[in-house]
């Protein structure tokens, strides 16, 4: 007799993701055709970064033999062509997260410059005794950016703990929340545990008492729907290389009202409007915060990849991602002396595990000679790694072109690390 | 192609299994720190010097299989060495790990020579010479941990 659930699970087998077609998707990516070790490669490092469809690779090639020029000030045809095809992806972006405003939209190198933007910027008017709330499980780039400010400021970093299970102990982040709360700066999708913070509860109870919420986006935008404005974030920061686009380019977003009492992060051209040696004034928004020639190409192929992304329906790709997790920790969960390590409820596209007796790097090494690629370390999140009382984990983690097969053959190669360590 | 079985060799699979000298060394009179930061290996390196011998050396921490193994086997050959002996072990070591077959085949490596393979993973030669770098800093009297980032 077969049981509902077997039902259930037959169905998803057969018909993984119905509204999505993963082997079609795969197409679009060159690289995936390659081989390591003599084995197809499987790539399962996308929290670190992803792969690029041929239509980025496309765009940014295209923008250096068709339009390459510098934008915003030349009169030419070619600096006004760059332009618009760089403002477009302004207009792109906006859409991408529905922010009220395009000059909500400023162009960063990546999450990390657009978190050290706002900690020295917003940050300028912090004073001792000012506090500044993280979590536990922040990635060190929404760490280390708040303790220089403190360096300076005489700000407080307050840290609000996780459980055993990854998850953000809410009732004690709301205790950290007071008075002197000038900042909360929360990850959306931890990138060492997959935990998906409950976002939209942490910014309300951080306004109720007055504070600003800096959300870091670099894992969620490419597996979760961002709404800024259901949000109400202050800041919500990403990158493009971790979304199917160049590396070198990212996104901070800032409600206007706050982007506009903001001192400049930089000085130097584009971001001025008078320049005397008596006072300079600077640019409206978002050209106050982009000083220098930018990462034009980049910015374009940003553009590029959430056009990719958002024909293939964001959800159908989140799906697809949630049934390949699943799968992969019903899989993880047979493997005897494995742990995992995040087992958040609400999780997103990263797996990651420790196996008893066998170093993560070892694993590494192995599952690279199986053409395996995952991530071993500890993912620039070594206090989570303190929490768990672990030097490192084994983190695979997904994107919309990854496979059932490739699930499979990730586990095959784990156990081949546990038998090269089998006691002999 | 690199093959695996020449980095994992049983002896290192051994060692790492069950290191040798692993622990304190009552009446070490140097010692250092070593942090592998892109692994999160961590390991602490004691001596015994006396008259510009090692007398005993002993190591503790948590690594990597090639970590492990290496400051284990490390720990057997140093036994008994001078410091101008050690010295040349290292390099020779270090030859081996990086050039191959320009290494000093006037220095004889012994057990230590079943690290060779390390040499076709670039990647993992940090982790064979974590230990070496912490010897280094422990023979300088260095205070600060060494790092082979």
């Amino acid at each position: 007799m077969r049981t509902a659930a077997g039902e259930l699970s037959a169905l998803l087998s057969a018909a993984p993701s119905a509204a999505f077609d993963v082997a079609r998707s795969r197409e679009d990516f060159p690289i995936l055709r390659r081989t390591v070790h003599g084995k197809p490669l499987v790539y399962l490092d996308n929290a670190a970064t992803s792969q690029k469809p041929q239509r980025v690779l496309d765009c940014e090639a295209r923008y250096y033999t068709e339009l390459n020029a510098n934008i915003h000030r030349g009169v030419h045809s070619l600096s006004e062509q760059a332009t618009d095809a760089y403002e477009a992806a302004r207009d792109t972006v906006q859409r991408f997260i529905n922010a009220a405003r395009r000059e909500e939209i400023v162009f960063v190198r990546g999450t990390t410059e657009a978190i050290n933007l706002v900690a020295t910027s917003f940050g300028q008017r912090f004073r001792p005794g000012d506090e500044i709330l993280i979590t536990e499980m922040e990635h060190h780039s929404n760490i280390v950016p708040w303790q220089l400010l403190c360096e300076r400021s005489g700000a407080v970093l307050r840290v609000a703990p996780m459980d055993d299970a990854g998850e953000l102990i809410l009732d004690k982040f709301e205790r950290q929340l007071n008075a002197r709360t000038r900042l909360v700066a929360v990850t959306h999708l931890s990138n060492a545990l997959g935990t998906i913070n409950a976002v939209k509860h942490v910014i309300d109870r951080a306004h109720a008492i007055g504070a600003a919420v800096l959300i870091d986006g670099a894992q969620a935008v490419p597996h979760i729907r961002i709404d800024v404005q259901a949000l109400d974030c202050d800041f919500y920061a990403f990158s493009s290389h971790k979304l199917y686009g160049p590396t070198g380019v990212g996104v901070l977003y800032g409600k206007a009202v706050r982007l506009a009492a903001m001192p400049p992060y930089q000085g130097g051209g584009e971001m001025i409007r008078q320049v005397t040696f008596a006072k300079t004034t600077y640019n409206d928004l978002p050209y106050k915060f982009e000083a220098g020639t930018p990462n034009i190409a980049g910015v374009i192929g940003l553009g590029a990849a959430i056009d990719y992304v958002s024909e293939l329906g964001l959800d159908a790709v989140a799906a697809h991602e949630h049934e390949l997790l699943a799968y992969a920790t019903e899989q993880a969960r047979t493997v005897s002396g494995l742990r995992l390590i995040g087992t958040a409820e609400h999780k997103a596209s990263i797996l990651s595990f420790v196996l008893d007796g066998v170093h993560p790097h070892d694993v590494g090494t192995i599952l690279d000679d199986e053409g395996v690629a995952v991530r071993t370390g500890h993912h620039c999140a070594m206090p989570v790694m303190e929490h768990f009382r672990i030097p490192a984990t084994v983190r695979a983690s997904f994107a919309l072109y990854n496979t059932r097969a490739e699930v499979d053959a990730l586990f095959r190669a784990v156990r081949r690390a546990q038998e090269v360590f089998a006691d002999a | 192609m690199p093959d695996l079985r020449d980095l994992y060799q049983e002896v290192i699979l051994d060692h790492n299994r069950r290191p040798r000298n692993f622990g304190r060394l009552a009446g070490a009179n140097c010692s250092a720190e070593g942090f592998n930061a892109l692994c999160g290996d961590r390991l602490t390196l004691y001596l015994k010097l006396v008259d510009g011998v090692i007398e005993d050396a002993r190591f503790e921490g948590t690594g990597c299989a090639i970590s492990t193994a290496s400051a284990s086997l490390m720990t057997e050959a140093l036994k008994g060495k001078t410091e101008a002996q050690v010295q040349s072990l290292f390099e020779g070591f270090h030859a081996l790990l990086t050039a191959g077959d320009s290494a000093d085949p006037a220095v004889s490596l012994g057990k230590l020579e079943v690290l060779s393979g390390v040499r076709e993973f670039p990647v993992r030669v940090k982790c064979a010479t974590l230990a070496w770098h912490t010897l280094q800093a422990a023979l300088q009297n260095e205070t600060k941990p060494v790092t082979t980032e």
